[in-house]
C-alpha cells in the first residue's frame, strides 16, 4: 500500500512540485526555536482569515444586497436559516478577533523588530494587508444596514467629500448617487465579497512566500541563518516547522479557540464592542444617531480624526484630521527606515525605545477609549495630547533609537 | 522610570470616569429569567394582547414560540387574532404611513428591541408613565419624554401622577428630582404590575435573540470539547517538543 501510495506521489511530482513544496515550506523550513507567545498569532490570523471566508461563503447565500431587504435578511439569517445565528456570530466575532490578532501580531514585529533589514518587504506587504483588511471590515460593517452601519459610512464618505476639488465628484463616483444608499450598498457588496477577499488571500500568500525567503525573526532579533551546520546547512538555532511548530500552532489554536467560541456562544455582542446596540436598529436615513462610534478597531483612529479642531495653513481642519487618520496608518510603513538602533529586539534596546513604545501603546489604549466617547473639550484636549504622543513615537524613532544605550545581542538564540 | 510613567499616565486618567456618567436616568434592573418557560408564556401572552396591534415583530414567526414551550395549536387558539397561519411573521396590519399619521411616528418594530434598547431600560420605561395633560396622548414618560406611545398597560397598573421636588444636588447646586405616585390604582398591585412587565421584557429578550437559550446549550458542549482538546494538543506538542528543550 505504501510502496503503492510512494509511486502516485513519484507520478505527482514528475508533473507538479509537491513533495519538494512540502519539504521547502513545512519539514525543511527551518524555524528559529526560540519563538514565544508572540509568535503564534500569523498562524492564528490565517486560522481567523479560512474562518471569514468559509462563513462569509454561507452568509451570502441567504443576505440580501438590498437596501430594503439586508437588515431583515440578517435577522432571517440569525432566526430562520439552520444555525444561521452560528455562522453569523462566527462572522462577526471573526472580524473584531481578525484585528486583535493582527493588531499582536503587529506589536510583535515592533517589540522584536521583525520589520528590520532584510524583512522591509515582508513589513511592507503586511501593511498592505493590514489596509485591505480595515477596508474589508468597513464594507462588511455597511452590510446589515443597521443604523451603526449607515451612519458610520456616512462619516468616512463624508471624508472623501471633503477632500479639496475632487471630494464630491470622487464620492458620487464611489457611491454611484449623490448620498449613501441602496446604490452604495450593492457596489460595497460587491467589494466585500469578492475584491477585497482576492486581494486579501492573494497579499497573505506572497507574505508568507516573502517570510520563508527571508526566514522568520525571533525574540533576540539576530538571524539564525548566520550561524549554520557546517555539513548540513541546516541553521544550528533552527528547528523544522513541521512537526515543532505545527503541534506548537495547533495547541495556540485551541487556546484561541477557547476565547473565541466563549465570545461567540456566551456574549456575542462583547458588551457592545463587537456588535454594537444601535446596529439593531435599521439604517434611519433621516434621523441621525445622538452618538456615532466606530467598532473598537477603528476608534484611535477616530479620535486622531476628531482631534484637530483648528485651521491651519488656510486648510480646514477637517482635511487636517482626514491627512492625520490616514497618516497615523501608513506611518507604520516607515517603520523600517525609521529604526536606526544597532539591534532589533526590545530585549537588547536601552531604556529609550522601551518608554517610547510603552507611551505608544498607552497612547494607542486611550485614543481607542476616547474614540468611544462623545466628544467634550476635556476629551478633546485628551485626544490632542495622546495623538501627539503616537506621532512622536514615530517620528522621533530615528533620533531616539540611534542615541539610546543598547546591550550586544546574544551570537546564538537564548530562551 | 518606566513605572513611575506608567502610573502618572493612569492617574490622569482617574478623573475621567466622573465625567462619564452623564444626567440620564438611573435605570431599574429587569428580573430577566431567560430560562423560566412560564414567564416566557406570559409574556407572550401580554405581547400579543397589549403591543402587537401597533407594534410588530415582522422578523419573528409564531410557530418560533414551540421554544418556549407551547404547541402549534396552543399558539393558534390563544395568540393569533389576526386569522393568520402559524409559520407566519408576527406582523400588523397597520401600514406605516397611516401610523405615523396617527401617532406622528410610526411604532418600532420589536422583534430585536431588547437588543438596541436593553432589557434595563424596557423593564423601566414601561413602569414610567405618567398623566400629563399637556401631551396630545395625555401620557407621558420620565424615562422617554414626551413620548408618542400612550400608556396602553394602564388599566393594569393604574394612574400615575407626577410630583417635583427640588433636591441638593452635592455640588451646592439644585436639582430637581420627579416622583412617581399611583392616582387611581389599576387591576394589578405593584409587584403585580412589576412582575407583569418583567414577564413582557423576558418575552421581548427572548424575541430578540429566539437561538440564544440553544447558543449558551451547545457553547457549553464546545466548551467542554475544547478543553479535552486544550489537554490533548498540550501533551502532544510536550512530546514533541522534548527532543528541543
Amino acid at each position: 500500500m505504501s510502496k503503492r501510495l510512494a509511486s502516485m506521489a513519484d507520478w505527482i511530482d514528475a508533473r507538479f512540485p509537491m513533495t519538494s513544496t512540502w519539504k521547502a515550506h513545512l519539514t525543511e523550513y527551518y524555524a528559529p526555536k526560540n519563538f514565544n507567545f508572540w509568535y503564534y498569532f500569523g498562524s492564528l490570523a490565517v486560522l481567523v482569515l479560512v474562518n471569514q471566508l468559509l462563513t462569509g461563503i454561507f452568509l451570502t447565500m441567504n443576505y440580501k444586497p438590498d437596501a430594503s431587504m439586508a437588515f431583515a435578511s440578517v435577522e432571517y439569517i440569525m432566526r430562520d436559516v439552520d444555525f444561521g445565528w452560528l455562522i453569523r456570530y462566527m462572522h462577526s466575532t471573526g472580524a473584531s478577533m481578525f484585528f486583535v490578532v493582527v493588531y499582536l501580531h503587529m506589536f510583535r514585529g515592533m517589540m522584536y523588530g521583525s520589520y528590520r533589514k532584510p524583512r522591509e518587504l515582508l513589513w511592507l506587504i503586511g501593511m498592505g494587508i493590514f489596509f485591505v483588511l480595515m477596508m474589508l471590515a468597513f464594507t462588511g460593517y455597511i452590510l446589515p444596514w443597521g443604523q451603526m452601519s449607515y451612519w458610520g459610512a456616512q462619516v468616512i464618505v463624508s471624508m472623501i467629500g471633503a477632500i479639496p476639488v475632487i471630494g464630491e465628484t470622487l464620492s458620487n463616483w464611489i457611491l454611484g448617487d449623490f448620498m449613501l444608499s441602496d446604490a452604495a450598498l450593492n457596489r460595497f457588496f460587491a467589494y466585500h465579497v469578492v475584491t477585497l477577499p482576492v486581494l486579501l488571500v492573494a497579499l497573505v500568500f506572497i507574505h508568507i512566500v516573502a517570510l520563508h525567503e527571508v526566514g522568520s525573526s525571533n525574540p533576540d532579533g539576530i538571524e539564525i541563518k548566520a550561524i549554520k551546520d557546517p555539513v548540513t546547512h541546516i541553521p544550528l538555532d533552527g528547528i523544522p516547522f513541521h512537526p515543532y511548530y505545527t503541534v506548537k500552532d495547533i495547541f495556540g489554536v485551541v487556546v484561541f479557540l477557547i476565547i473565541f467560541c466563549g465570545i461567540i456562544f456566551f456574549m456575542p455582542e462583547m458588551g457592545g464592542y463587537f456588535l454594537e446596540y444601535n446596529n439593531f436598529i435599521p439604517a434611519n436615513t433621516l434621523q441621525t444617531p445622538d452618538h456615532i462610534a466606530p467598532v473598537w478597531y477603528f476608534t484611535p483612529y477616530y479620535s486622531m480624526l476628531r482631534a484637530v479642531t483648528v485651521n491651519f495653513l488656510w486648510v480646514d481642519a477637517k482635511i487636517w484630521g482626514i491627512v492625520l487618520m490616514g497618516g497615523s496608518v501608513a506611518i507604520f510603513a516607515l517603520l523600517p527606515w525609521l529604526d536606526r538602533s544597532p539591534v532589533k529586539s526590545i530585549r537588547y534596546k536601552g531604556p529609550y525605545f522601551k518608554i517610547a513604545l510603552t507611551l505608544f501603546v498607552i497612547s494607542v489604549f486611550v485614543l481607542g477609549w476616547l474614540g468611544t466617547q462623545s466628544p467634550t473639550p476635556l476629551y478633546t484636549l485628551l485626544a490632542q495630547i495622546f495623538t501627539v504622543i503616537y506621532f512622536a513615537f514615530f517620528v522621533l524613532m530615528p533620533w531616539y533609537s540611534k542615541i539610546d544605550k543598547t546591550r550586544p545581542e546574544p551570537t546564538r538564540v537564548t530562551g | 522610570m518606566r513605572k513611575i510613567k506608567y502610573i502618572l499616565c493612569i492617574l490622569c486618567l482617574v478623573p475621567l470616569v466622573g465625567f462619564a456618567s452623564g444626567p440620564e436616568m438611573k435605570l431599574d434592573r429587569a428580573p430577566i429569567r431567560p430560562n423560566d418557560k412560564l414567564s416566557l408564556q406570559r409574556g407572550a401572552h401580554a405581547f400579543v394582547n397589549y403591543c402587537l396591534t401597533c407594534h410588530s415583530a415582522e422578523y419573528m414567526r409564531y410557530n418560533r414560540l414551540r421554544d418556549i414551550g407551547l404547541s402549534e395549536s396552543q399558539i393558534r387558539d390563544n395568540l393569533i387574532f389576526t386569522g393568520q397561519k402559524v409559520g407566519e411573521l408576527m406582523t400588523v396590519a397597520m401600514t406605516k404611513k397611516e401610523a405615523s399619521q396617527w401617532f406622528g411616528v410610526a411604532p418600532p418594530d420589536l422583534s430585536v428591541i431588547a437588543r438596541s434598547r436593553g432589557p434595563d431600560w424596557l423593564y423601566t420605561y414601561l413602569r414610567k408613565f405618567y398623566r400629563d395633560e399637556s401631551t396630545a396622548t395625555g401620557w407621558n414618560n420620565l424615562l422617554f419624554d414626551k413620548v408618542a406611545m400612550p400608556h396602553v398597560l394602564f388599566e393594569l397598573q393604574g394612574v400615575q401622577s407626577v410630583t417635583v421636588k427640588t433636591a441638593d444636588d452635592g455640588h451646592g447646586g439644585e436639582q430637581e428630582i420627579k416622583e412617581l405616585e399611583v392616582e387611581k390604582p389599576g387591576t394589578l398591585s405593584k409587584a403585580e404590575y412589576d412582575s407583569y412587565v418583567a414577564d413582557l421584557v423576558n418575552f421581548l429578550v427572548y424575541v430578540g435573540e429566539p437561538a440564544a437559550a440553544k447558543r449558551v446549550q451547545l457553547g457549553i458542549i464546545v466548551m467542554l470539547f475544547l478543553f479535552v482538546l486544550l489537554g490533548l494538543t498540550y501533551a502532544l506538542k510536550k512530546e514533541y517538543w522534548k527532543d528541543i528543550h
